[in-house]
């Protein structure tokens, strides 16, 4: 149930950024979420898109390196302590997250989307599941 | 089985071999005393005559030619015969200053060739082979050198020169070139193109390269290997003695043949002018005892190596140079240590990244700066950020040990450092001295 997530290097330098966006534009790609991390001299950009496929075709072909990597998607209640809440399933499965990042949903105005990095993807879909927690495929991402 | 293409004199006895040079030597200062005004000079000035050179163990005797001698001589100082008997120019790359031009009588040509028609035999060249010499054309010597020898060969030759890389990838598959010569830097990028393009070894019929003009690093070596699938020789050679084929490799692929029946090789001390028993590294100076119109006796070549007599298994009795860690003008020195770009570059290969890189020296608060710039890869390129910071680490660590000082290490975007046809540029120099 995990989604594919694309990380992409960049230069931490003006303009390298609009660069990748640039390229994902022409290609009409439909961006989800997209969260940087850098440091001093380089970045990485995680970015959620609709088309997986199409999107790191043009980027390899745009010169980019780019990779995928498996995230969880989690639909969260938008109202207080809606995180809260998911997190304490986390806590309890003894899931560690190595990072995450939010997004609102689309057409959908009372969730938000978390997505999570951990460790062991397939291991901590196992242990969260049963849990009434609503975790979104890749075609669900598309549509949304 | 391994060829040779003039076997008698590449396999003769180190006695032939001397006497050969002697013989040579006497006659070729001779020639220079009466016909090179300008080393003729250096000569008085030093004290010596053509009648104190009675063989090589005299050479030591002789004055130095240096690079600053022939920018002084500049153009026909050095020539030695009337213009009328030379037929051909060369020049150099002009990357370190003024060019050098050297002068060639059609002997000269011919020995020149020969010399590359060695390198193309050793590589295991014979008239079945189809050479593409991707070498640029023109001025340099890397192009007319081995077209040359690969015409006295007998190979069919593709003269392609460098550059327009999808149509040499082409050539190579639709005209089954099996012989390559080209710089390293260029053989490595074909690799690099092919990749792109979803070729492998496999899909070219290649089976030898023919690479030299610029020092490369043995890991560099093993990577163009493995990607072209072939075997890489390197070739070594400057336009003021001729060009390339000034030395060779061969199937032993563990250091250069000189020529010797052409060249006499020293290494001496580059601060003293000593010359060094064998086996010490040092700076190799070259004379050419053959050559007519361009007749350097005791050429410093600025490059530092060192010289082995040690039977070779290969069969050839000529003295091997080891490859050079780079040319004086190529090292660097910063905060007072002496660094040579492929010293970087066998770290680099060695921690797993590509052999595109740039270095950037720069001086801040009167410190020197070393920032060595290495393009990411896909192989190298992880979600993890914590894993490419700690490769970095490792990386800085490996300069550091190498090299003896520390080196910043930044990684850049793939394609942002330029790619080269010919030489590449490997370090741009930003103090202001």
């Amino acid at each position: 149930m995990s989604i594919k997530q694309i990380s992409v290097f960049l230069e931490n330098r003006p303009g390298k950024l609009k660069n990748m966006t640039g390229v994902l534009a022409q290609a009409g790609i439909d961006m989800r979420a997209l969260s940087l991390a850098e440091t001093k001299d380089f970045g990485i950009a995680r970015i959620i898109v609709d088309d997986v496929f199409e999107a790191v075709n043009v980027l390899k072909e745009a010169d980019f390196v780019a990779s995928l990597t498996s995230v969880l998607a989690v639909a969260v209640p938008d109202e207080p302590g809606g995180l809260d809440k998911l997190l304490a399933y986390f806590n309890e499965a003894e899931v560690n997250i190595e990072y995450m990042y939010a997004f609102l949903g689309g057409n959908d105005a009372k969730h938000a989307y978390m997505i999570f990095r951990v460790a062991d993807t397939k291991a901590a879909e196992a242990k969260l599941s049963g849990k009434g927690l609503r975790i979104l495929t890749q075609e669900d991402i598309a549509q949304i | 089985m391994e060829r040779y293409y003039q076997e008698e004199i590449e396999c003769a006895s180190r006695e032939t071999i001397k006497a050969i040079q002697d013989e040579k030597l006497v006659k070729q200062v001779r020639h220079v005393w009466e016909n090179v005004p300008y080393y003729r000079k250096k000569m008085e000035e030093k004290g010596v005559t053509p009648d104190d050179i009675h063989s090589s163990d005299d050479l030591y005797k002789l004055p130095f030619l240096s690079k600053a001698d022939l920018r002084e001589a500049y153009p026909y100082g050095l020539v030695g015969v009337p213009l009328k008997d030379c037929v051909r120019i060369q020049s150099t790359s002009g990357t370190t200053g003024k060019r050098v031009v050297a002068f060639y009588t059609q002997h000269d040509i011919d020995l020149w060739e020969d010399c590359c028609a060695r390198a193309i035999t050793a590589a295991g060249g014979t008239n079945e082979d189809v050479c593409q010499v991707s070498y640029g054309y023109g001025l340099f010597t890397g192009g007319p050198g081995l077209n040359g020898g690969s015409h006295k060969v007998g190979c069919l030759t593709i003269p392609t020169s460098s550059g327009n890389t999808d149509r040499q990838i082409m050539f190579i598959r639709d005209l089954n070139a099996t012989i390559l010569c080209c710089t390293p830097s260029y053989a490595a990028y074909l690799g690099e193109r092919m990749k792109e393009m979803g070729l492998g070894p496999d899909d070219i019929p290649l089976k030898a390269g023919i690479f030299g003009a610029e020092a490369w690093s043995e890991e560099m070596r093993q990577d163009i290997q493995k990607t072209l699938g072939i075997k890489a020789y390197d070739i070594y050679g400057l336009t003021e003695l001729s060009g390339p084929g000034v030395s060779f490799e061969c199937s032993a692929q563990s250091g250069m043949h000189i020529n010797e029946d052409h060249f006499i090789a020293e290494i001496i001390d580059p601060d003293t002018g000593e010359v060094l028993p064998e086996g010490s590294e040092g700076e190799l100076v070259f004379t050419s005892v053959d050559k007519e119109a361009f007749p350097l006796l005791r050429y410093r070549t600025r490059d530092i190596c060192s010289l082995t007599r040690e039977k070779c298994s290969c069969g050839r009795t000529h003295v091997r140079m080891m490859k050079p860690k780079g040319r004086t003008d190529d090292m660097l020195i910063i905060r007072g240590v002496n660094v040579f770009p492929s010293q970087i570059e066998t770290v680099l290969i060695n921690h797993g990244y590509a052999a595109n890189y740039q270095i950037i020296v720069g001086r801040v608060n009167n410190t020197d700066t070393l920032d060595v710039q290495v393009e990411m890869t896909p192989e190298m390129f992880t979600d993890n950020m914590g894993e490419i910071a700690e490769r970095q680490k490792q990386l800085v660590d490996g300069l550091k040990s190498m090299l003896g000082i520390k080196a910043k290490v930044s990684l850049v975007a793939p394609k942002t450092i330029a790619r080269s046809e010919g030489k590449a540029v490997r370090v741009i120099d930003n103090r202001k001295i």
